[in-house]
């Protein structure tokens, strides 16, 4: 028998956009346990919340995430309107609904363009990157920024869309389905892609059910759960079906995310033909007193704002869970029996997204 | 078993122009809702301390008795909170970045003009002079 030896992988790794601390137990080159670590990039967002007034502390809920930061923003703003009872206009709600589902593709695109880089496809990073510029234009005709959108706030949105700019934004989804189609069949056909990713950190149904897998990638292994499902904003109006795989391995989660692509397009198209006229936003009066969890579907899984206000004008204490840190037991799970040269790979399968999971 | 798959992809890219924009040459992508930088109009601003109050970052500070309006552009996060909250709207955002700024460099005063208008002059057979 080998001898062991702990290797330490990142923060600081070049595969790696974020610091996450793993400790690799290795015997020869397989990864025998894993012991994560993680605090690095803590800065303390939820303490915040007794220092900002409730409506302001959108902008800082916003900022928890670089990616689907319109998420975050807009499961704080269902908690406190809950808490307050106000009653959003429906207009507002498929607002919402349109800018979450952009957020998807915006994040979605950006994952499978890192993923391509940490096989070392360089040339399939620079084409879903491009693909993704197409909807960051969008987002910023529509609220004002590119990754921070700013436009959700408590009783509605910042924004209205006209009726013209929702007619161009369809048709231009047309195109840029075509172009899609093009690119997520290099992720699902390429030979390449799959001799790098079938059968690689493999996570079973049950497995990934006990240890609490959210998102694409529980849906990778079968697990039916997709928080859109329980008809927040105006997804209760809308058709779609979760994309789920059954494989369970890096393949899996790659083609959820691939194929959850052209689900996100589909729920705009239904939203901007279903969209109503009327009221963006309703005035807010008083203070909120209750407590409240609110829960949304960002892209890589279930997120939970846990919100409690006392009727003063500062909540008393905010709670963010990020899908990443549901993820990472599952993580673990996975790495344990893969290659060395795998661990890059199987580390991006979960989408992990640390600053969002350290606040 | 699937072979050239970027076949397509890479044959369309090689015959288009590049999809970067060449940035310094040629303008950044700007729209009319573009969050570029807040602008400060000294002429109108009552000083009624709301921006500074409501600032997410705290990037703000109003001086009343110095008559100044602060801001420290490496703090500002560009969010528009207080230009949507500004009672007079002596504060905008412009579409444009503010252009890069070294360390501590960042933060820029601006003086207050604003004069208050005098009351309108009461009626004569009100007013009385006073000790009368």
């Amino acid at each position: 028998m080998s001898r062991k030896i702990v290797m330490p992988f990142g923060p600081q790794h070049p595969v790696l956009p974020e610091p996450i601390h793993l400790d690799l137990v290795l015997e020869d080159e397989a990864v025998v346990d894993v012991i994560p670590s993680i605090g690095y990039i803590h800065r303390g967002l939820e303490t915040l919340v007794a220092k900002r007034e409730f409506t302001e502390y959108v902008y800082v809920a916003e900022r928890t995430c670089g990616i689907c930061s319109f998420i975050h923003g807009m499961t704080y703003c269902q908690g406190v309107e809950q808490v307050m009872d106000i009653e959003v206009p429906p207009r507002a709600l498929y607002l919402r609904t349109i800018w979450s589902e952009y957020s998807r593709l915006h994040s979605h695109l950006l994952w499978l363009g890192l993923f391509a880089d940490a096989m070392g496809f360089e040339n399939l990073f620079m084409n879903s990157w491009r693909l993704r510029e197409n909807v960051l234009d969008v987002l910023e005709d529509t609220t004002g920024g590119r990754v921070i959108q700013g436009s959700c706030k408590i009783g509605g949105v910042r924004k209205d869309i006209s009726t013209e700019k929702l007619g161009i934004m369809a048709a231009d989804l047309d195109d840029f389905e075509s172009r899609l189609s093009e690119l997520t069949e290099v992720f699902l056909e390429d030979d390449s892609i799959k001799s790098r990713l079938v059968g690689v950190g493999k996570l079973s149904r049950s497995e990934a059910y006990d240890l609490g897998a959210s998102g694409p990638t529980a849906r990778g292994s079968g697990v039916d759960i997709d928080i859109r499902k329980t008809g927040y904003a105006a997804y209760r109006d809308l058709r779609f079906t979760p994309v789920t795989e059954t494989s369970g391995d890096c393949y899996a989660r790659c083609a959820v995310r691939a194929r959850e692509l052209f689900g996100s397009i589909d729920l705009i198209r239904q939203a901007i033909e279903k969209i109503p006229e009327g009221e963006i936003d309703v005035k807010v009066k008083g203070n909120p007193d209750g407590e409240y969890f609110s829960r949304a579907e960002q892209p890589r899984g279930e997120l939970v704002h846990y919100v409690r206000g006392d009727g003063s004008k500062h909540l008393v204490r905010s709670r963010i869970r990020t899908p990443t840190l549901t993820n990472i037991p599952p993580l673990i799970k996975m790495l344990r029996g893969c290659e060395l040269a795998d661990v890059p790979v199987v580390v991006l399968s979960i989408d992990p997204c640390i600053g969002c999971m350290e606040r | 078993m699937a072979f050239f798959e970027m076949a397509k992809i890479a044959l369309k890219t090689v015959l288009s122009r590049p999809a970067t924009l060449m940035y310094p040459t040629r303008p950044a992508k700007i729209t009319d809702f573009s969050r570029g930088h807040v602008v400060y109009d000294g002429s109108i601003c009552i000083s009624c301390l709301l921006c500074m109050k409501k600032c997410p970052a705290e990037a703000l500070c109003v001086d009343k008795e110095g008559r100044t309006w602060t801001i420290d552009r490496l703090r500002c996060v560009t969010c528009k909170c207080c230009v949507d909250v500004c009672p007079v709207k002596c504060l905008s955002m412009d579409t444009t970045y503010s252009p890069a700024l070294v360390a501590h460099a960042g933060l820029q005063t601006f003086p207050i003009t604003y004069v208050r208008p005098e009351r309108p002059q009461k009626s004569e057979t009100t007013e009385a002079p006073p000790g009368l």
